[in-house]
């Protein structure tokens, strides 16, 4: 059931949110608080480009909220200066979907990482995304625990050698983006902290969605899994591995070749995608992206494994779905309309019920 | 023949009674639950004084005919007012050998037995142990037994509505509702109406119970084998306007009244668990009121879906029972930190683990005190019956937005399903709560900042400033905070100072004195419970009062923080004795808090203490026993 289903306007992410005309900087989303995170740490490049990015958005700050669980990206919403809390551990999403369901005006966004909404917040995550409650999860995914100084995570790659698997981890990890997708999320993006371009694009599209939002980003921890995502920054083969997603567009990636878009191209191949030179076959055979189709979304998330040969980027899905939030409310409205036609709400009438008896001293 | 209510020939002798203890017992299938509600109905709307027990399995169908399938439902009602459901009943109804094997040990020599003959077959009697049927030997020969074939005189008093023999058959609850009613000299308007209703879309089956209820009545009427039907007149109880409650609904009216009184929304995160889940079910009745129930994929997204309401400025309620509290911990550690106003409605039931889900207990107490990491202290409030479940409510309500802080209501399983009558409060008379938020910068450097934790003087609140609110962007969290500023803080010094803030704004809550029940004022024995204790332990007081001793009663509602004249009153007398339904939890905090040695007397079975049990316990005091 779609917005456009019920006859209804379709509406964005942010309608209902106080909008300012005064101009807006990075500067004014900057706390006084100091930023604690290790130096050369992949957070730092994701707080520069929310800080710059939220701006841009033309709502009131003071309408702006984040929450985040625990870990070290959970520290996140310190360093902004809007309305923000720091929750408990892998619970953030449901603090955030009471705010964003008792509140319509604010621009709710969640900082998570791979452990906090992967592990310990597994089920506040799926239930979120399957509810579609307007608000945007960032989950950034540096594969390890940071903040308890250096475990295996639920993403990260198996026979991984940390403090607490020193013989190596024997546990599969999680796919993100094929769990969100399965847990029929709405809006399911990813991006890496060092693309800022990439990044705010996606940030962008996420906060006009209307429902749950889910934004993989891949970040660095330089400490306890340094390099992690090293191949998709340097190298000669970057281009072959990163595979950037345009709605409506052919997926072509790779170094640039005669007809000015990318040398390689992802096909279909049996029941799911494979990926070859574009000059090998024919144009029909190249994937066009779209957006809405959740088995091509689900099918580009399995492309390549925890080893990032072929890592896809941009937007994987983004559909209109009926919100749980404006549900929720519209029944309330409804209910609210119909006791005052009625003259109430009447609390005394509640209080009576419909039998009584009356006492006389 | 056909009697009608006039007719003057051949009634029976009328009996008036002071009280009554009716217990309905049958099969989970045969609805006594619903049939002693109708009866307590009919009761209430006679202007008795009543108070209900409904026992039944955790199990929604156990297998039919079986000890564990058995399901009740006590009445005590009377001319007076009353404090308990009784604790032995003057009439049992059986529906099935199962129901009587269960219930007879409670029913006293010469008590009015009437049987379900029709479910008294080899088959099931075999089922449940008997190896001679009870009713033709003489095991039942000290009671004043009715055979009566319920199921067959149901189904021939419908035979010609066409329905089937099974739906027939299942209307002969309806059948002893109403031969107890014409016993009882019940209205039956109300039945009849609660029928129509309930069976709105099967207009067949509404008439087929009537059809059944009426076949009940008339049976008593017409064949003579009941010698005489008795009257318990009106109670007089204070002038108003009543109606029956149950804690649950009472509970559910208390945050509904509280949104009202605080002009907050009222927005209710909860995941089912037995007994709490009607608390969700009755408020998603009432979002008129702008009430918001969310129904979470846990307990723990229920309690954080509260919180995060709280932030945003609505009043967040999360409703449980035990193990539901155990996972909402972390939570309530948080809100504890966060200093935010949200009401934990816990209906305790038997533990540890899954336990008891339908009986009751009190044992969550020392839970809802301490049952938290860390310095993490949460005000505690109790209600002492159905109806007070209401008042109780809106005072968690008070103590939560006044004070920013999370309130524990601890109802119980007795509380959430018993009922009784409730003088209906005048909403005109609810205190208005002002929930105060914060809209200006309030840093005392004048720098134009707003300091989160800048506490109020009096209640050393903090400010609740809710997104929206321009120039007062905060960031708030489980990390120390700095006090005044709420920036992180790990300072040794500012720690040690916030742990102590906590506790002694907790501490300072301002709670009503408790007041003692001491008739004689020359009492010796003092008799302190909390929660749903004090009817028996009223009744128990009563009882021993009325064999000319004096005894002091006093009960806590507010369990954090205690009364300031709690210690005073301990003091005064030379015994103080703590009944509960637990190992003694509250003694324990009394002994601590107060260095007095109160004696505890526990009972844990699940089921509420009995007047009887506790006027035994008074008297062994009072004789020295124990001295």
């Amino acid at each position: 059931m779609t917005a456009l289903d019920l006859g209804l306007p379709s509406i964005g992410g942010l309608d209902g949110v106080p909008t300012t005309t005064d101009k807006q900087t990075a500067k004014d989303f900057t706390s006084d608080q100091e930023v604690r995170w290790c130096p050369g740490c992949g957070d730092y490049a994701v707080l520069a480009a929310v800080r710059q990015f939220l701006p841009t958005l033309g709502i009131k700050r003071e309408n702006t909220v984040f929450v985040s669980g625990i870990g070290c990206s959970s520290r996140f919403p310190y360093y902004l200066n809007t309305y923000g809390m720091h929750s408990i551990h892998g619970r953030a999403p449901t603090i955030a979907t009471g705010l964003a369901v008792s509140r319509p005006d604010l621009s709710v966004w969640v900082v998570t990482g791979d452990g906090d909404a992967l592990s310990i917040g597994g089920n506040h995550l799926i239930h979120a995304l399957r509810r579609n409650v307007n608000l945007k999860i960032l989950l950034f995914n540096n594969r390890i625990y940071g903040l308890t100084k250096g475990q295996y995570s639920p993403t990260s790659e198996v026979g991984k050698v940390t403090k607490s698997t020193p013989m190596g981890s024997v546990d599969h990890p999680f796919n993100p983006v094929s769990l969100a997708l399965g847990a029929e999320a709405t809006f399911v993006g990813r991006a890496i902290d060092s693309d800022r371009k990439g990044l705010t694009a996606v940030l962008g599209a996420a906060a006009a969605h209307r429902g749950t939002a889910l934004v993989e980003i891949f970040q660095d921890c330089p400490i306890f899994n340094d390099g992690s995502f090293d191949v998709l920054r340097k190298g000669d083969d970057v281009e072959e591995r990163l595979i950037h997603l345009t709605d409506g567009e052919p997926i072509r990636f790779g170094p640039t070749g005669d007809d000015g878009l990318g040398t390689f191209a992802v096909v279909r191949e049996g029941f799911g995608l494979g990926v070859a030179k574009a000059a090998e076959v024919d144009a029909s055979e190249i994937v066009v992206h779209d957006a809405r189709d959740q088995n091509l979304a689900f099918a580009l998330s399995r492309l390549s494994d925890q080893d990032l040969t072929h890592t896809v980027t941009g937007i994987f899905r983004d559909v209109d779905k009926l919100t749980y939030d404006d549900a929720a409310r519209a029944q309330v409205t409804e209910a609210k309309e119909k006791a005052a036609a009625a003259g109430g709400p009447d609390l005394q009438a509640l209080l009576h019920g419909r039998d009584t008896w009356t006492v006389i001293g | 023949m056909t009697a009608t209510p006039d007719s003057a020939v051949d009634r029976p002798e009328v009996v008036e009674k002071d009280r009554v203890v009716i217990r309905f017992a049958g099969d989970s299938g045969d609805g006594m639950q619903l049939t002693g509600d109708r009866f307590t109905s009919e009761t209430a709307a006679f202007g008795n004084d009543l108070s209900t027990l409904p026992n039944f399995p955790a199990e929604i169908r156990a297998p039919a005919g079986t000890l564990p399938g058995v399901s009740s439902f006590q009445l005590h009602f009377a001319n007076y007012d009353i404090l308990t459901p009784g604790d032995r009943p003057d009439v049992l109804v059986a529906m099935n050998p199962a129901a009587l094997k269960a219930n007879i040990a409670d029913l006293p020599a010469g008590g009015v037995l009437i049987v379900n003959t029709d479910e008294f077959t080899k088959r099931n009697l075999t089922k449940v142990g008997y190896a001679t049927n009870p009713l033709e030997d003489d095991s039942l020969e000290q009671y004043a037994v009715h055979e009566v074939a319920m199921a067959t005189l149901t189904m021939g008093a419908l035979s010609e509505t066409g329905l089937s023999k099974k739906d027939a058959e299942r209307a002969k609850n309806m059948f002893a509702l109403g031969l107890l009613s014409w016993m009882y000299h019940r209205p039956h308007e109300g039945t009849e109406r609660f029928l129509r209703e309930k069976f709105a879309r099967r207009p067949d089956l509404a008439e087929a119970n009537i059809l059944a209820f009426r076949a009940g009545h008339a049976y008593g009427e017409t064949t003579e084998a009941f010698a005489v039907t008795y009257e318990v007149k009106p109670a007089p109880l204070p002038t108003g306007t009543y109606r029956q409650i149950t804690g649950n609904t009472a509970l559910s009216y208390g945050l509904v009244a509280a949104g009202q009184a605080t002009g907050l929304p009222v927005f209710l995160g909860s995941y089912p668990i037995t007994p709490a889940s009607d608390i969700l079910h009755e408020l998603s009745k009432h979002k008129g009121f702008g009430v918001t129930t969310f129904q979470a994929e846990d307990e723990i997204s229920g309690v954080g879906a509260a919180l995060g309401a709280s932030f945003g400025g609505a009043l967040g309620v999360t409703t449980t029972s035990g193990p539901g509290l155990s996972l909402k911990s972390e939570t309530v550690g948080l809100a504890v930190a966060l200093e935010l106003p949200m009401i934990v409605v816990d209906v305790q039931r038997g533990g540890p683990s899954t336990g008891l889900p339908t009986k009751t207990e009190q044992a969550d107490l020392l839970h809802a005190m301490f049952g938290r990491n860390g310095e993490s202290p949460v005000p505690i409030v109790a209600p002492q019956s159905p109806g007070d479940c209401f008042d109780a409510t809106l005072e968690a309500a008070r103590i939560a937005v006044t004070y920013r802080t999370p309130v524990l209501l601890l109802s119980d399983g007795s509380l959430a399903n018993g009922s009784e009558p409730w003088r209906v409060p005048d909403v005109a008379d609810l205190a208005p709560i002002d929930p105060g938020f914060a809209t200006e910068p309030n840093a005392p450097d004048g720098s134009g900042e707003f300091w989160p934790y800048l506490r109020d003087d009096d209640t050393l609140a903090r400010p609740w400033a809710v997104p929206g609110t321009k120039g007062l962007e905060h960031r708030i969290g489980g990390l120390e905070k700095a006090d005044g500023r709420g920036s992180i803080s790990y300072d040794p010094a500012n720690h040690d100072r916030m742990v102590r803030l906590r506790a002694a704004k907790v501490d300072g809550i301002a709670v009503p004195d408790i007041e003692v029940d001491d008739p004689t004022g020359d009492a010796e024995l003092l008799v302190v419970g909390w929660g749903s204790t004090y009817g028996p332990i009223g009744a128990g007081c009563r009882r021993v009062r009325a064999l000319g001793h004096s005894v002091a009663q006093a009960h806590i509602r507010h369990l954090n923080p205690f009364p300031a004249n709690l210690g005073d009153v301990l003091g005064r007398y030379r015994t103080v004795l703590v009944p509960e339904m637990n190992l003694g939890q509250l003694a324990m905090l009394l002994r601590a808090r107060y260095l007095v040695d109160a004696k505890s007397y526990t009972n844990v079975t699940g089921l509420p203490f009995k007047a009887e049990e506790l006027q035994d316990l008074f008297l062994s005091y009072l004789s020295g026993v124990h001295a």
